[in-house]
């Protein structure tokens, strides 16, 4: 197979999974903790992508904007009811709780929708085809609109009074309160915001291939590398985490079998946590 | 249905091994392990393989799988036990899925997704079957005892007592020249064998072994087992793994009862009940149902150190 057509796809992919990490890491950043419940929340927005493009008929881009809400407003409700009284009781019981959160929440797309895979409501169109490079025009579309989401997320951070309260928290908790930051507020949008962009990742996924209830959890681990190769609470690192996982795990198809796809993500993670545990960005990792 | 709660019993047995391995991974040493089903599929694989293909004789094939097992545990150890707790928890989560992709697509290991099937077990041809699961009973039993024992002498020796320093506080763990790292090093590998032999009784018990078997939930359970019984406290492991095979259990009764819903529905229903339980307890109760109680006598009741766990 053609290496650049590899790197090109890799650029695309490692795009769309820099969503749902950077949602990884903000939460991390912020609220102090690894939230495994990204993955129930990329299935419901894929869900709830599938809702309002196939049974109501939206148009993608509409479609992937309820993606983003629906997934954010689980997320704020299931954190302001289930996981926030576990951040108090420590470290351990927050991994499990977000672990069982998933388990729960995957299962009642499941109730709701079964395990058959489905597929959104797509326009077929041809392959744009440059100096040998095969694209497809979904996926241009689906790397804009990844684009479009990212730039607009580093442009309310750097711009916004609320955006700048955002960063104080994740940098400094305790002036952040001094100034008169109020910290639940942040932690209430950082979950939107970090769980809206799980679901925006989960339909965007979904768009290059078909959802069920597993779509989260057979990514979940390649999120974990993206956002540990760029440094766990590092936005930026996300991005480049994202990026340098997608383009490793398309150029792994010169030697291993599609199926290994994920593994070479938890390789990465190994990688990475042996040489530089604070990733390619990250602050610290201890 | 005197086959059925034999059955039962052997898995309760099994969950108990699992139990009393995190209970010295996550009650003892506040160490994190979300990816228990790794570990307990490493030691099934072993075991299964080395008796099935190379004969070897079944209670070396089982030690040689939890061997295997402990030491995909210290190298998974190795690798995160300076970092933050939550690198301990992806790189066993990933370990548990990648472990399943791999021998999912490796056909040449063990049959990939078909699974490995005939996996002999003790005197299965010899005795009738009735009379080997009661027999496979007792040996589960007894290496339930045995690792009872064991773990509740470590509890109470000095090794457990520097692993519930380093659990309450590292620093001062630390402080008072105990090797941190390697502790937690140990309690992990000590941990991941019991996860690994409780595998191999599995293997040998169900003679069939697939990927598919190892899959997420598997760790809740388990997890589920400790909180019921009471994290830290070594019978409450024991007590906990067999009220909640009876809870899982009681669910494949319950779910049925609930009339129009489809077999994939009956499943989704089943796993958000536990899930939802395991929240509930993690919520209410999160030292769990039977605290582990202090044992020195001149410290009040209440656990004056914050607890990490």
């Amino acid at each position: 197979m053609d290496i650049l057509q590899l790197i090109l796809n890799g650029l695309m992919a490692g795009t769309i999974l820099a969503v749902p990490a950077i949602g990884l890491t903000a939460m991390f950043a912020v609220l102090r903790f690894t939230n495994f419940a990204l993955a129930s929340h990329m299935t419901i927005g894929a869900f709830a992508g599938f809702i309002a493009n196939v049974s109501l008929g939206w148009p993608v881009a509409a479609a992937l904007l309820a993606a983003f809400i629906i997934a954010g407003a689980v997320g704020v409700a299931t954190d302001e009811l289930i996981l926030k009284p576990f951040r108090a009781s420590g470290f351990i019981t927050t991994a499990i709780g977000s672990i069982a959160l998933t388990i729960a929440l995957e299962n009642c797309v499941r109730f709701a929708f079964g395990n058959e895979l489905r597929g959104y409501d797509l326009p077929i169109r041809r392959d744009w085809t440059w100096g040998g490079l095969h694209v497809g025009p979904q996926q241009v579309e689906n790397l804009l609109i990844a684009v479009i989401a990212m730039s607009l997320l580093f442009a309310f951070l750097s711009f916004t009074r609320t955006g700048k309260a955002m960063r104080a928290v994740a940098d400094n908790p305790m002036l952040a309160a001094i100034k008169g930051v109020n910290a639940d507020m942040v932690a209430r949008l950082s979950s939107f915001v970090g769980m809206g962009l799980a679901g925006l990742g989960g339909m965007l996924i979904g768009l290059d291939t078909t959802i069920d209830p597993l779509i989260g959890f057979k990514t979940i681990l390649s999120i974990f590398a993206a956002a540990v190769v760029g440094g766990l609470g590092s936005l930026p690192g996300a991005v480049v985490g994202a990026l340098v996982v997608g383009v490793g795990e398309e150029l792994s198809l010169l030697v291993l079998s599609p199926a290994y796809r994920s593994a070479v993500g938890f390789l990465a993670i190994l990688v990475v946590l042996t040489l530089r545990p604070r990733g390619i960005l990250g602050a610290r990792a201890y | 249905m005197e086959h059925y709660a034999v059955a039962i019993a052997v898995t309760a047995g099994i969950y108990a091994l699992m139990a009393l391995g995190m209970n010295v991974i996550w009650g003892m040493a506040g160490l994190i392990n979300l990816g228990l089903v790794g570990f307990f599929a490493v030691g099934a694989y072993v075991s299964g393989l080395l008796a099935l293909r190379f004969g070897t004789p079944i209670p070396i094939a089982m030690a040689a799988g939890a061997a295997a097992a402990s030491a995909f545990g210290v190298a998974v150890a190795l690798i995160t036990v300076r970092l933050r707790g939550d690198y301990l928890a992806i790189v066993t989560l990933g370990f548990a899925e990648t472990l399943r992709i791999v021998m999912s697509n490796e056909l040449w290991i063990a049959n990939g997704t078909d699974g490995l099937s005939g996996i002999p077990g003790p005197l299965r041809g010899a005795l009738p079957p009735h009379l080997f699961n009661l027999f496979y009973l007792g040996l589960v039993v007894a290496a339930v005892i045995v690792l009872f024992f064991l773990v509740d002498r470590l509890a109470h020796a000095p090794f457990g007592r520097v692993l519930r320093a380093i659990r309450d506080d590292e620093q001062i763990a630390q402080v008072a020249g105990k090797n941190v790292v390697l502790f937690k090093v140990k309690a992990f590998g000590f941990g991941t064998a019991a996860l690994g032999l409780a595998g191999a009784f599995y293997g040998h018990f169900t003679s069939y072994i697939a990927p598919d078997l190892f899959a997420p939930l598997l760790t809740l359970y388990i997890k589920l087992s400790l909180l019921a019984g009471g994290l830290g406290n070594t019978m409450g492991a024991v007590l906990g793994a067999v009220l909640v095979v009876f809870f899982l259990e009681s669910t494949r009764f319950v779910v049925p009862l609930i009339g129009g819903i489809t077999a994939v529905q009956g499943a989704a229903l089943r796993e958000l009940m536990i899930s939802v339980v395991l929240l509930v307890i993690l919520r209410f109760y999160a030292k769990g149902l039977m605290p582990e109680r202090l044992e020195h006598p001149a410290l009040p009741d209440k656990a004056t150190a914050p607890a990490q766990a």
